[in-house]
Protein backbone atom coordinates (compact mmCIF):
# COMPACT_ATOMS: atom_id res chain seq x y z
CA UNK A 1 0.00 0.00 0.00
CA UNK A 2 1.63 3.20 -1.19
CA UNK A 3 0.46 5.92 1.10
CA UNK A 4 3.41 8.29 1.00
CA UNK A 5 3.64 10.24 -2.23
CA UNK A 6 7.12 10.67 -3.67
CA UNK A 7 7.27 13.28 -6.44
CA UNK A 8 8.25 11.39 -9.59
CA UNK A 9 11.08 12.94 -11.62
CA UNK A 10 8.83 13.11 -14.67
CA UNK A 11 6.20 15.17 -12.89
CA UNK A 12 8.89 17.48 -11.58
CA UNK A 13 10.30 17.93 -15.08
CA UNK A 14 6.81 18.56 -16.48
CA UNK A 15 6.13 21.25 -13.92
CA UNK A 16 9.51 22.90 -14.55
CA UNK A 17 8.97 22.81 -18.33
CA UNK A 18 5.51 24.36 -17.96
CA UNK A 19 6.85 26.99 -15.57
CA UNK A 20 9.64 27.67 -18.07
CA UNK A 21 7.12 28.12 -20.87
CA UNK A 22 5.22 30.58 -18.69
CA UNK A 23 8.30 32.62 -17.81
CA UNK A 24 9.51 32.56 -21.42
CA UNK A 25 6.11 33.79 -22.61
CA UNK A 26 6.25 36.54 -20.00
CA UNK A 27 9.67 37.61 -21.26
CA UNK A 28 8.62 37.46 -24.91
CA UNK A 29 5.51 39.43 -23.98
CA UNK A 30 7.61 42.10 -22.31
CA UNK A 31 9.58 42.64 -25.50
CA UNK A 32 6.98 41.82 -28.16
CA UNK A 33 4.16 44.09 -27.00
CA UNK A 34 4.81 47.70 -27.83
CA UNK A 35 2.88 50.85 -27.15
CA UNK A 36 -0.30 51.35 -25.21
CA UNK A 37 -2.23 48.62 -26.99
CA UNK A 38 0.51 46.05 -26.42
CA UNK A 39 0.78 46.93 -22.78
CA UNK A 40 -2.99 46.51 -22.41
CA UNK A 41 -2.81 43.03 -23.86
CA UNK A 42 0.14 42.12 -21.65
CA UNK A 43 -1.59 43.14 -18.42
CA UNK A 44 -5.00 41.84 -19.46
CA UNK A 45 -3.46 38.42 -20.06
CA UNK A 46 -1.79 38.46 -16.68
CA UNK A 47 -4.97 39.59 -14.95
CA UNK A 48 -7.08 36.90 -16.65
CA UNK A 49 -4.72 34.07 -15.74
CA UNK A 50 -3.88 35.14 -12.21
CA UNK A 51 -7.52 35.65 -11.18
CA UNK A 52 -8.68 32.48 -12.92
CA UNK A 53 -6.08 30.14 -11.46
CA UNK A 54 -6.28 31.67 -7.98
CA UNK A 55 -10.04 31.13 -7.93
CA UNK A 56 -9.64 27.59 -9.29
CA UNK A 57 -7.23 26.52 -6.55
CA UNK A 58 -9.40 28.29 -3.99
CA UNK A 59 -12.27 26.07 -5.11
CA UNK A 60 -10.35 23.21 -3.46
CA UNK A 61 -10.66 24.89 -0.08
CA UNK A 62 -14.32 25.41 -0.83
CA UNK A 63 -14.61 21.71 -1.69
CA UNK A 64 -13.17 20.75 1.70
CA UNK A 65 -15.33 23.29 3.53
CA UNK A 66 -18.55 22.37 1.75
CA UNK A 67 -18.12 18.62 2.13
CA UNK A 68 -17.14 19.01 5.78
CA UNK A 69 -20.18 21.12 6.54
CA UNK A 70 -22.39 18.65 4.72
CA UNK A 71 -20.95 15.92 6.98
CA UNK A 72 -19.70 14.21 3.85
CA UNK A 73 -17.68 11.08 4.31
CA UNK A 74 -17.05 9.93 0.75
CA UNK A 75 -14.25 12.43 0.03
CA UNK A 76 -12.03 11.52 2.98
CA UNK A 77 -10.07 8.91 1.01
CA UNK A 78 -8.72 11.60 -1.32
CA UNK A 79 -9.13 14.66 0.93
CA UNK A 80 -5.40 15.28 0.96
CA UNK A 81 -5.58 16.07 -2.79
CA UNK A 82 -7.80 19.19 -2.55
CA UNK A 83 -5.82 20.15 0.55
CA UNK A 84 -2.57 20.01 -1.37
CA UNK A 85 -4.06 21.96 -4.28
CA UNK A 86 -5.37 24.60 -1.88
CA UNK A 87 -1.82 25.21 -0.69
CA UNK A 88 -1.27 27.02 -4.00
CA UNK A 89 -3.63 29.75 -2.75
CA UNK A 90 -0.93 31.78 -0.94
CA UNK A 91 1.45 31.50 -3.92
CA UNK A 92 -1.10 32.54 -6.53
CA UNK A 93 -2.43 35.25 -4.20
CA UNK A 94 1.03 36.78 -4.08
CA UNK A 95 1.20 36.82 -7.88
CA UNK A 96 -2.24 38.37 -8.16
CA UNK A 97 -1.34 41.03 -5.59
CA UNK A 98 1.69 42.02 -7.66
CA UNK A 99 -0.39 42.17 -10.86
CA UNK A 100 -3.14 44.19 -9.17
CA UNK A 101 -0.59 46.56 -7.64
CA UNK A 102 0.76 47.31 -11.10
CA UNK A 103 -2.75 47.69 -12.53
CA UNK A 104 -4.12 49.91 -9.76
CA UNK A 105 -1.15 52.01 -8.67
CA UNK A 106 0.77 52.00 -11.93
CA UNK A 107 -2.42 52.16 -14.05
CA UNK A 108 -0.63 49.77 -16.39
CA UNK A 109 -2.46 49.02 -19.61
CA UNK A 110 -5.36 51.29 -18.60
CA UNK A 111 -7.41 48.26 -17.66
CA UNK A 112 -9.37 49.86 -14.84
CA UNK A 113 -11.03 53.06 -16.09
CA UNK A 114 -12.40 53.86 -12.66
CA UNK A 115 -8.94 54.91 -11.46
CA UNK A 116 -9.55 58.26 -13.16
CA UNK A 117 -13.30 58.90 -12.93
CA UNK A 118 -13.01 62.64 -13.57
CA UNK A 119 -15.54 63.87 -16.09
CA UNK A 120 -17.40 60.56 -16.30
CA UNK A 121 -20.68 60.87 -14.42
CA UNK A 122 -21.26 57.13 -14.02
CA UNK A 123 -17.77 56.51 -12.69
CA UNK A 124 -17.93 59.56 -10.44
CA UNK A 125 -21.18 58.19 -9.02
CA UNK A 126 -19.51 54.81 -8.41
CA UNK A 127 -16.28 56.27 -7.04
CA UNK A 128 -17.15 55.90 -3.33
CA UNK A 129 -16.94 52.13 -3.96
CA UNK A 130 -14.70 51.89 -7.00
CA UNK A 131 -11.60 53.80 -6.00
CA UNK A 132 -8.01 52.61 -5.52
CA UNK A 133 -7.98 52.65 -1.72
CA UNK A 134 -11.34 50.88 -1.39
CA UNK A 135 -10.36 48.24 -3.94
CA UNK A 136 -7.00 47.74 -2.24
CA UNK A 137 -8.63 47.26 1.15
CA UNK A 138 -11.14 44.78 -0.26
CA UNK A 139 -8.42 42.89 -2.10
CA UNK A 140 -6.11 42.67 0.89
CA UNK A 141 -8.93 41.54 3.20
CA UNK A 142 -10.09 38.97 0.66
CA UNK A 143 -6.68 37.50 0.00
CA UNK A 144 -5.65 37.64 3.64
CA UNK A 145 -8.79 35.80 4.77
CA UNK A 146 -8.53 33.19 1.99
CA UNK A 147 -4.88 32.48 2.74
CA UNK A 148 -5.28 32.39 6.52
CA UNK A 149 -8.30 30.08 6.45
CA UNK A 150 -6.78 27.79 3.82
CA UNK A 151 -3.62 27.42 5.89
CA UNK A 152 -5.68 26.85 9.04
CA UNK A 153 -7.79 24.10 7.48
CA UNK A 154 -4.70 22.38 6.08
CA UNK A 155 -2.91 22.63 9.43
CA UNK A 156 -5.82 21.08 11.29
CA UNK A 157 -5.91 18.21 8.84
CA UNK A 158 -2.18 17.51 9.22
CA UNK A 159 -2.52 17.67 13.00
CA UNK A 160 -4.99 14.77 12.77
CA UNK A 161 -2.26 12.33 11.85
CA UNK A 162 -0.49 12.61 15.20
CA UNK A 163 -3.66 12.87 17.24
CA UNK A 164 -4.45 10.45 20.05
CA UNK A 165 -7.38 8.26 19.15
CA UNK A 166 -10.21 8.47 21.60
CA UNK A 167 -13.78 9.55 21.32
CA UNK A 168 -13.24 13.01 22.80
CA UNK A 169 -10.37 13.96 20.51
CA UNK A 170 -12.34 12.80 17.47
CA UNK A 171 -15.34 14.81 18.56
CA UNK A 172 -13.14 17.89 19.01
CA UNK A 173 -11.65 17.25 15.59
CA UNK A 174 -15.04 17.15 13.88
CA UNK A 175 -16.27 20.19 15.80
CA UNK A 176 -13.19 22.30 15.03
CA UNK A 177 -13.34 21.28 11.39
CA UNK A 178 -16.99 22.28 11.22
CA UNK A 179 -16.40 25.66 12.87
CA UNK A 180 -13.46 26.70 10.70
CA UNK A 181 -15.07 25.43 7.52
CA UNK A 182 -18.22 27.39 8.42
CA UNK A 183 -16.11 30.51 8.90
CA UNK A 184 -14.53 29.89 5.52
CA UNK A 185 -17.92 29.44 3.83
CA UNK A 186 -19.12 32.78 5.20
CA UNK A 187 -15.93 34.52 4.04
CA UNK A 188 -16.13 32.78 0.67
CA UNK A 189 -19.76 33.80 0.19
CA UNK A 190 -19.04 37.43 1.01
CA UNK A 191 -15.93 37.58 -1.19
CA UNK A 192 -16.13 35.08 -4.05
CA UNK A 193 -19.92 35.09 -4.04
CA UNK A 194 -20.30 38.86 -4.12
CA UNK A 195 -17.62 41.52 -3.84
CA UNK A 196 -14.36 40.16 -5.16
CA UNK A 197 -15.29 39.33 -8.77
CA UNK A 198 -16.90 42.78 -9.00
CA UNK A 199 -13.74 44.63 -8.15
CA UNK A 200 -11.27 42.40 -9.96
CA UNK A 201 -13.17 41.51 -13.11
CA UNK A 202 -16.53 43.24 -13.46
CA UNK A 203 -14.95 46.66 -12.92
CA UNK A 204 -13.05 46.21 -16.18
CA UNK A 205 -16.35 47.14 -17.84
CA UNK A 206 -16.66 49.94 -15.33
CA UNK A 207 -19.92 51.37 -16.69
CA UNK A 208 -21.65 48.06 -16.71
CA UNK A 209 -22.86 45.88 -13.87
CA UNK A 210 -24.65 42.60 -13.39
CA UNK A 211 -25.97 41.09 -10.18
CA UNK A 212 -25.38 37.57 -11.54
CA UNK A 213 -21.70 38.20 -12.22
CA UNK A 214 -20.13 36.87 -9.02
CA UNK A 215 -22.25 33.76 -8.93
CA UNK A 216 -21.44 33.09 -12.52
CA UNK A 217 -17.72 33.55 -11.85
CA UNK A 218 -18.00 31.30 -8.82
CA UNK A 219 -19.73 28.56 -10.83
CA UNK A 220 -17.05 28.82 -13.48
CA UNK A 221 -14.14 28.42 -11.06
CA UNK A 222 -15.89 25.85 -8.89
CA UNK A 223 -16.51 23.45 -11.74
CA UNK A 224 -12.93 23.84 -12.98
CA UNK A 225 -11.66 23.40 -9.40
CA UNK A 226 -13.55 20.11 -9.23
CA UNK A 227 -12.00 19.09 -12.54
CA UNK A 228 -8.55 19.90 -11.17
CA UNK A 229 -9.19 17.71 -8.13
CA UNK A 230 -10.40 14.92 -10.42
CA UNK A 231 -7.25 15.23 -12.57
CA UNK A 232 -4.93 14.90 -9.58
CA UNK A 233 -6.95 11.99 -8.16
CA UNK A 234 -6.75 10.19 -11.51
CA UNK A 235 -3.02 10.90 -11.77
CA UNK A 236 -2.34 9.53 -8.27
CA UNK A 237 -4.58 6.52 -8.84
CA UNK A 238 -2.83 5.83 -12.13
CA UNK A 239 0.50 5.79 -10.31
CA UNK A 240 -0.69 3.31 -7.71
CA UNK A 241 -1.48 5.70 -4.87
CA UNK A 242 -4.78 6.36 -3.10
CA UNK A 243 -5.61 2.70 -2.36
CA UNK A 244 -9.16 3.42 -1.15
CA UNK A 245 -10.26 5.50 -4.09
CA UNK A 246 -12.19 3.69 -6.82
CA UNK A 247 -14.77 4.39 -9.53
CA UNK A 248 -17.37 5.18 -6.88
CA UNK A 249 -15.46 8.27 -5.76
CA UNK A 250 -14.71 9.19 -9.35
CA UNK A 251 -18.40 8.81 -10.16
CA UNK A 252 -19.32 11.32 -7.47
CA UNK A 253 -16.71 13.79 -8.69
CA UNK A 254 -18.12 13.31 -12.19
CA UNK A 255 -21.63 13.98 -10.93
CA UNK A 256 -20.36 17.17 -9.32
CA UNK A 257 -18.74 18.33 -12.56
CA UNK A 258 -21.84 17.39 -14.56
CA UNK A 259 -24.20 19.17 -12.18
CA UNK A 260 -22.14 22.32 -11.85
CA UNK A 261 -21.59 22.55 -15.60
CA UNK A 262 -25.35 22.83 -15.84
CA UNK A 263 -25.42 25.23 -12.90
CA UNK A 264 -22.86 27.41 -14.68
CA UNK A 265 -25.02 27.43 -17.80
CA UNK A 266 -28.05 28.34 -15.76
CA UNK A 267 -26.28 31.42 -14.33
CA UNK A 268 -24.65 32.28 -17.64
CA UNK A 269 -27.99 32.15 -19.38
CA UNK A 270 -29.84 34.00 -16.61
CA UNK A 271 -27.40 36.86 -16.97
CA UNK A 272 -27.63 36.84 -20.74
CA UNK A 273 -31.37 36.46 -21.10
CA UNK A 274 -32.38 39.24 -18.71
CA UNK A 275 -30.05 41.68 -20.45
CA UNK A 276 -31.23 40.52 -23.87
CA UNK A 277 -34.87 40.84 -22.83
CA UNK A 278 -34.67 44.25 -21.17
CA UNK A 279 -32.52 45.51 -24.05
CA UNK A 280 -31.23 48.54 -22.18
CA UNK A 281 -28.19 50.14 -23.80
CA UNK A 282 -26.20 50.43 -20.57
CA UNK A 283 -26.54 46.69 -20.06
CA UNK A 284 -26.32 45.37 -23.62
CA UNK A 285 -23.00 47.16 -24.02
CA UNK A 286 -21.40 44.15 -22.35
CA UNK A 287 -22.71 41.62 -24.85
CA UNK A 288 -22.33 43.79 -27.93
CA UNK A 289 -18.64 42.93 -28.58
CA UNK A 290 -19.10 39.41 -27.28
CA UNK A 291 -22.11 38.26 -29.28
CA UNK A 292 -22.00 40.53 -32.32
CA UNK A 293 -18.42 41.74 -32.32
CA UNK A 294 -15.01 40.17 -32.71
CA UNK A 295 -15.53 37.70 -29.87
CA UNK A 296 -18.53 35.92 -31.42
CA UNK A 297 -16.62 32.64 -32.04
CA UNK A 298 -15.32 32.59 -28.46
CA UNK A 299 -18.80 33.26 -27.11
CA UNK A 300 -20.32 30.25 -28.86
CA UNK A 301 -17.27 28.01 -28.34
CA UNK A 302 -17.59 28.82 -24.65
CA UNK A 303 -21.19 27.61 -24.60
CA UNK A 304 -20.36 24.44 -26.53
CA UNK A 305 -17.34 23.44 -24.42
CA UNK A 306 -18.83 24.32 -21.07
CA UNK A 307 -22.40 23.20 -21.54
CA UNK A 308 -23.16 20.96 -24.48
CA UNK A 309 -20.04 18.77 -24.27
CA UNK A 310 -20.22 18.05 -20.49
CA UNK A 311 -24.00 17.65 -20.69
CA UNK A 312 -23.90 15.00 -23.40
CA UNK A 313 -20.74 13.19 -22.27
CA UNK A 314 -21.33 13.12 -18.51
CA UNK A 315 -24.97 12.12 -18.90
CA UNK A 316 -24.10 8.43 -19.00
CA UNK A 317 -23.11 6.65 -15.83
CA UNK A 318 -20.31 4.71 -17.50
CA UNK A 319 -18.43 7.85 -18.65
CA UNK A 320 -18.30 9.22 -15.10
CA UNK A 321 -16.76 5.95 -13.92
CA UNK A 322 -14.15 5.81 -16.67
CA UNK A 323 -10.71 7.17 -15.74
CA UNK A 324 -9.71 8.14 -19.29
CA UNK A 325 -12.94 9.93 -20.14
CA UNK A 326 -12.89 11.75 -16.80
CA UNK A 327 -9.28 12.85 -17.30
CA UNK A 328 -9.91 14.15 -20.82
CA UNK A 329 -13.15 15.86 -19.85
CA UNK A 330 -11.56 17.49 -16.79
CA UNK A 331 -8.93 18.98 -19.06
CA UNK A 332 -11.62 20.17 -21.46
CA UNK A 333 -13.64 21.77 -18.64
CA UNK A 334 -10.59 23.56 -17.23
CA UNK A 335 -9.74 24.91 -20.68
CA UNK A 336 -13.38 25.84 -21.30
CA UNK A 337 -13.62 27.96 -18.20
CA UNK A 338 -10.23 29.49 -18.90
CA UNK A 339 -11.83 30.56 -22.18
CA UNK A 340 -14.79 31.91 -20.21
CA UNK A 341 -12.44 34.15 -18.24
CA UNK A 342 -10.75 35.09 -21.51
CA UNK A 343 -14.02 36.44 -22.86
CA UNK A 344 -14.73 38.19 -19.55
CA UNK A 345 -11.50 40.16 -19.66
CA UNK A 346 -10.47 40.64 -23.28
CA UNK A 347 -13.41 42.32 -25.09
CA UNK A 348 -13.30 45.36 -22.79
CA UNK A 349 -9.51 45.66 -22.74
CA UNK A 350 -7.87 44.39 -25.92
CA UNK A 351 -11.08 44.84 -27.95
CA UNK A 352 -9.94 42.57 -30.79
CA UNK A 353 -9.58 38.83 -31.00
CA UNK A 354 -6.00 37.65 -31.47
CA UNK A 355 -4.74 34.11 -31.32
CA UNK A 356 -4.16 33.88 -27.55
CA UNK A 357 -0.56 32.58 -27.63
CA UNK A 358 0.49 34.94 -24.85
CA UNK A 359 -2.49 34.14 -22.60
CA UNK A 360 -2.12 30.40 -23.21
CA UNK A 361 1.60 30.51 -22.47
CA UNK A 362 1.06 32.35 -19.20
CA UNK A 363 -1.74 29.91 -18.39
CA UNK A 364 0.62 26.95 -18.92
CA UNK A 365 3.06 28.64 -16.55
CA UNK A 366 0.35 28.81 -13.91
CA UNK A 367 -0.53 25.15 -14.51
CA UNK A 368 3.14 24.27 -13.98
CA UNK A 369 3.20 26.26 -10.77
CA UNK A 370 0.06 24.54 -9.48
CA UNK A 371 1.49 21.10 -10.35
CA UNK A 372 4.77 21.95 -8.61
CA UNK A 373 3.15 23.25 -5.41
CA UNK A 374 0.57 20.46 -5.27
CA UNK A 375 3.11 17.69 -5.86
CA UNK A 376 5.39 19.00 -3.13
CA UNK A 377 2.51 19.38 -0.73
CA UNK A 378 1.21 15.88 -1.51
CA UNK A 379 4.65 14.51 -0.64
CA UNK A 380 4.57 16.20 2.76
CA UNK A 381 1.93 14.02 4.39
CA UNK A 382 0.43 10.53 4.02
CA UNK A 383 -2.23 10.46 1.33
CA UNK A 384 -4.87 8.89 3.57
CA UNK A 385 -5.93 10.88 6.65
CA UNK A 386 -5.89 7.69 8.70
CA UNK A 387 -7.31 9.21 11.90
CA UNK A 388 -10.32 10.89 10.37
CA UNK A 389 -13.53 9.52 11.92
CA UNK A 390 -15.27 9.29 8.54
CA UNK A 391 -12.54 7.36 6.78
CA UNK A 392 -14.43 4.09 6.89
CA UNK A 393 -17.44 5.73 5.32
CA UNK A 394 -15.24 6.75 2.42
CA UNK A 395 -13.73 3.28 2.05
CA UNK A 396 -17.09 1.55 1.81
CA UNK A 397 -18.54 4.35 -0.30
CA UNK A 398 -21.00 3.12 -2.87
CA UNK A 399 -23.08 5.19 -5.25
CA UNK B 1 -51.55 -14.93 -15.21
CA UNK B 2 -50.56 -17.95 -13.35
CA UNK B 3 -51.09 -19.22 -9.85
CA UNK B 4 -47.80 -20.50 -8.47
CA UNK B 5 -46.45 -21.98 -5.32
CA UNK B 6 -43.93 -20.04 -3.24
CA UNK B 7 -41.78 -20.61 -0.22
CA UNK B 8 -41.57 -17.34 1.69
CA UNK B 9 -38.80 -16.45 4.13
CA UNK B 10 -38.95 -13.36 6.31
CA UNK B 11 -35.82 -11.65 7.64
CA UNK B 12 -35.66 -8.87 10.19
CA UNK B 13 -32.15 -7.64 9.42
CA UNK B 14 -30.64 -6.57 6.12
CA UNK B 15 -27.23 -7.74 7.30
CA UNK B 16 -28.70 -11.26 7.38
CA UNK B 17 -30.67 -10.76 4.19
CA UNK B 18 -27.65 -10.01 1.98
CA UNK B 19 -25.66 -13.22 2.61
CA UNK B 20 -28.94 -15.14 2.51
CA UNK B 21 -29.75 -13.81 -0.97
CA UNK B 22 -26.28 -14.76 -2.16
CA UNK B 23 -26.51 -18.26 -0.66
CA UNK B 24 -30.01 -18.90 -2.02
CA UNK B 25 -28.87 -17.86 -5.51
CA UNK B 26 -25.73 -19.97 -5.20
CA UNK B 27 -27.84 -22.96 -4.20
CA UNK B 28 -29.74 -22.52 -7.46
CA UNK B 29 -33.21 -21.62 -6.16
CA UNK B 30 -35.30 -19.25 -8.21
CA UNK B 31 -35.99 -16.03 -6.28
CA UNK B 32 -39.31 -14.58 -7.38
CA UNK B 33 -38.63 -11.24 -5.65
CA UNK B 34 -37.43 -9.69 -2.42
CA UNK B 35 -39.73 -7.16 -0.77
CA UNK B 36 -38.18 -4.56 1.52
CA UNK B 37 -39.69 -1.70 3.55
CA UNK B 38 -37.10 0.74 2.16
CA UNK B 39 -34.65 0.78 -0.79
CA UNK B 40 -31.74 -1.46 0.16
CA UNK B 41 -28.46 -0.34 -1.36
CA UNK B 42 -26.85 -2.97 -3.56
CA UNK B 43 -29.67 -5.50 -3.29
CA UNK B 44 -30.22 -5.28 -7.05
CA UNK B 45 -26.61 -6.36 -7.57
CA UNK B 46 -26.99 -9.20 -5.08
CA UNK B 47 -30.14 -10.35 -6.86
CA UNK B 48 -28.33 -10.19 -10.20
CA UNK B 49 -30.88 -7.86 -11.77
CA UNK B 50 -29.73 -6.11 -14.92
CA UNK B 51 -29.31 -2.35 -14.86
CA UNK B 52 -32.51 -0.53 -15.66
CA UNK B 53 -33.03 1.24 -18.98
CA UNK B 54 -35.28 3.80 -17.33
CA UNK B 55 -32.70 6.55 -17.78
CA UNK B 56 -32.44 5.88 -21.51
CA UNK B 57 -36.20 6.18 -21.70
CA UNK B 58 -35.94 9.42 -19.72
CA UNK B 59 -33.42 10.81 -22.20
CA UNK B 60 -35.70 9.99 -25.12
CA UNK B 61 -38.68 11.64 -23.39
CA UNK B 62 -36.54 14.69 -22.62
CA UNK B 63 -35.41 15.04 -26.21
CA UNK B 64 -39.04 14.69 -27.29
CA UNK B 65 -39.98 17.53 -24.95
CA UNK B 66 -37.18 19.75 -26.27
CA UNK B 67 -38.23 19.10 -29.86
CA UNK B 68 -41.91 19.62 -29.14
CA UNK B 69 -41.37 22.94 -27.37
CA UNK B 70 -38.90 24.37 -29.87
CA UNK B 71 -40.74 23.30 -33.00
CA UNK B 72 -44.18 24.32 -31.73
CA UNK B 73 -43.07 27.76 -30.58
CA UNK B 74 -41.10 28.32 -33.76
CA UNK B 75 -44.07 27.38 -35.88
CA UNK B 76 -46.46 29.58 -33.90
CA UNK B 77 -44.28 32.67 -33.85
CA UNK B 78 -42.83 32.50 -37.34
CA UNK B 79 -45.60 30.96 -39.44
CA UNK B 80 -48.93 30.64 -37.76
CA UNK B 81 -49.34 33.83 -35.75
CA UNK B 82 -46.29 36.13 -35.85
CA UNK B 83 -46.51 38.80 -33.18
CA UNK B 84 -44.37 41.77 -32.35
CA UNK B 85 -43.43 41.40 -28.70
CA UNK B 86 -41.25 44.22 -27.43
CA UNK B 87 -39.62 44.66 -30.82
CA UNK B 88 -37.96 41.26 -30.57
CA UNK B 89 -37.37 39.15 -33.68
CA UNK B 90 -39.99 36.61 -34.64
CA UNK B 91 -37.65 33.81 -33.75
CA UNK B 92 -36.36 34.94 -30.35
CA UNK B 93 -34.38 31.88 -29.29
CA UNK B 94 -33.35 33.10 -25.78
CA UNK B 95 -37.01 33.68 -24.90
CA UNK B 96 -37.82 30.10 -25.94
CA UNK B 97 -35.14 28.53 -23.75
CA UNK B 98 -36.98 28.61 -20.38
CA UNK B 99 -40.10 27.05 -21.88
CA UNK B 100 -38.02 24.49 -23.75
CA UNK B 101 -36.31 23.62 -20.49
CA UNK B 102 -39.61 23.30 -18.66
CA UNK B 103 -41.11 21.06 -21.32
CA UNK B 104 -37.98 18.89 -21.38
CA UNK B 105 -38.27 18.40 -17.63
CA UNK B 106 -42.02 17.84 -17.78
CA UNK B 107 -41.85 15.27 -20.57
CA UNK B 108 -38.99 13.34 -19.03
CA UNK B 109 -40.49 13.42 -15.52
CA UNK B 110 -43.99 12.37 -16.50
CA UNK B 111 -42.71 9.88 -19.06
CA UNK B 112 -40.35 8.28 -16.58
CA UNK B 113 -43.05 8.00 -13.92
CA UNK B 114 -45.38 6.35 -16.45
CA UNK B 115 -42.66 3.99 -17.62
CA UNK B 116 -41.75 3.14 -14.05
CA UNK B 117 -45.40 2.39 -13.26
CA UNK B 118 -45.60 0.18 -16.34
CA UNK B 119 -42.38 -1.67 -15.52
CA UNK B 120 -43.45 -2.27 -11.92
CA UNK B 121 -47.03 -3.11 -13.00
CA UNK B 122 -48.46 -0.42 -10.80
CA UNK B 123 -51.66 1.47 -11.57
CA UNK B 124 -54.89 2.37 -9.82
CA UNK B 125 -56.87 -0.81 -9.02
CA UNK B 126 -54.04 -3.10 -10.08
CA UNK B 127 -53.59 -5.58 -7.28
CA UNK B 128 -50.72 -7.93 -6.54
CA UNK B 129 -50.32 -10.60 -3.95
CA UNK B 130 -48.74 -9.45 -0.69
CA UNK B 131 -46.60 -12.19 0.80
CA UNK B 132 -46.44 -10.69 4.27
CA UNK B 133 -48.31 -7.62 5.56
CA UNK B 134 -45.20 -6.42 7.35
CA UNK B 135 -43.10 -6.26 4.16
CA UNK B 136 -43.87 -2.53 3.99
CA UNK B 137 -43.12 -2.02 7.66
CA UNK B 138 -40.12 -3.80 9.15
CA UNK B 139 -39.66 -7.19 7.44
CA UNK B 140 -37.53 -8.21 4.49
CA UNK B 141 -39.51 -10.83 2.61
CA UNK B 142 -37.93 -13.22 0.14
CA UNK B 143 -40.27 -15.23 -2.09
CA UNK B 144 -38.78 -18.32 -3.70
CA UNK B 145 -40.71 -19.89 -6.55
CA UNK B 146 -41.36 -23.60 -6.27
CA UNK B 147 -40.71 -25.20 -9.66
CA UNK B 148 -41.03 -28.89 -10.48
CA UNK B 149 -37.37 -29.31 -9.59
CA UNK B 150 -37.71 -27.76 -6.10
CA UNK B 151 -38.71 -29.61 -2.96
CA UNK B 152 -40.49 -27.14 -0.62
CA UNK B 153 -39.34 -28.87 2.56
CA UNK B 154 -35.72 -28.61 1.46
CA UNK B 155 -36.12 -24.90 0.67
CA UNK B 156 -37.67 -24.30 4.08
CA UNK B 157 -34.79 -26.01 5.83
CA UNK B 158 -32.34 -24.05 3.74
CA UNK B 159 -34.02 -20.72 4.53
CA UNK B 160 -33.94 -21.62 8.18
CA UNK B 161 -30.22 -22.32 7.97
CA UNK B 162 -29.51 -18.90 6.38
CA UNK B 163 -31.32 -17.04 9.16
CA UNK B 164 -34.97 -16.52 8.18
CA UNK B 165 -37.15 -15.70 11.19
CA UNK B 166 -40.43 -16.86 9.72
CA UNK B 167 -40.93 -19.36 6.90
CA UNK B 168 -44.14 -20.42 5.22
CA UNK B 169 -45.53 -21.80 2.01
CA UNK B 170 -48.03 -19.87 -0.09
CA UNK B 171 -49.95 -20.50 -3.25
CA UNK B 172 -50.56 -17.20 -4.91
CA UNK B 173 -51.15 -15.34 -8.12
CA UNK B 174 -47.72 -14.36 -9.51
CA UNK B 175 -48.98 -11.55 -11.76
CA UNK B 176 -51.46 -8.78 -11.20
CA UNK B 177 -55.21 -8.54 -11.27
CA UNK B 178 -57.78 -5.80 -10.91
CA UNK B 179 -59.23 -5.25 -7.49
CA UNK B 180 -59.22 -2.94 -4.51
CA UNK B 181 -57.26 -3.28 -1.34
CA UNK B 182 -59.92 -1.58 0.78
CA UNK B 183 -62.36 -4.32 -0.21
CA UNK B 184 -59.95 -7.06 0.73
CA UNK B 185 -61.15 -8.56 4.03
CA UNK B 186 -58.81 -11.52 4.26
CA UNK B 187 -55.58 -9.51 4.43
CA UNK B 188 -56.38 -6.76 6.91
CA UNK B 189 -58.61 -8.55 9.34
CA UNK B 190 -56.17 -11.37 9.89
CA UNK B 191 -54.59 -11.34 13.31
CA UNK B 192 -50.83 -11.09 12.94
CA UNK B 193 -48.68 -13.03 15.34
CA UNK B 194 -45.79 -11.01 16.80
CA UNK B 195 -42.51 -12.20 15.36
CA UNK B 196 -40.57 -12.81 18.56
CA UNK B 197 -43.42 -13.77 20.85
Amino acid sequence: MKDQFVVPARLKTTSYVLLGIGLLTLLIGLFAFHGEHGSTRFWAGLLQNSTYFLMVVLASTFFIAATTLAQGGWQIAFRRVPEAISMAVPVLSAILLVVLAFLIFGNKGHIYHWIHPEGDRILEFKSPFLNPSMVTIFTVITIGAWTALTLKIRKMSLAEDTMKLDQNSRRTLLWNGTVWCAVFIVVYALTMGSTTPWIWLMSIDAHWFSTMYSWYTFASTWVSGLSLIALFVIYLKGNGYLPWVNEEHLHDLGKFIFAFSIFWTYLWFSQYMLIWYANMPEETVYFQPRVWGAFRPVFFLNLIINFIVPLLIFMKRSTKRNYTVMAVMSGVVIFGHWLDFFQMVMPATVKELNFPWFELGIGLGFVGLIIWVTANQLAKAPLTPKNHPYLKESIVHHT
Amino acid sequence: MAVKKFVVGCFDDEAVLFPAVKKVRAAGYKIHDVYTPFPVHGLDHALGLRETSLHTAGFIYGITGTTTALSFMSWVFTTDWPMNIGGKPHFPLPAFIPITFELTVLFSAVGMVMTFMYLCQMAPFVKKHIFHPRQTDDLFVMAIEVTEKTRPEEVKAFLDSVGAKEINEQTAEAGWWLGRFDREDKLFTKQIEPLNA
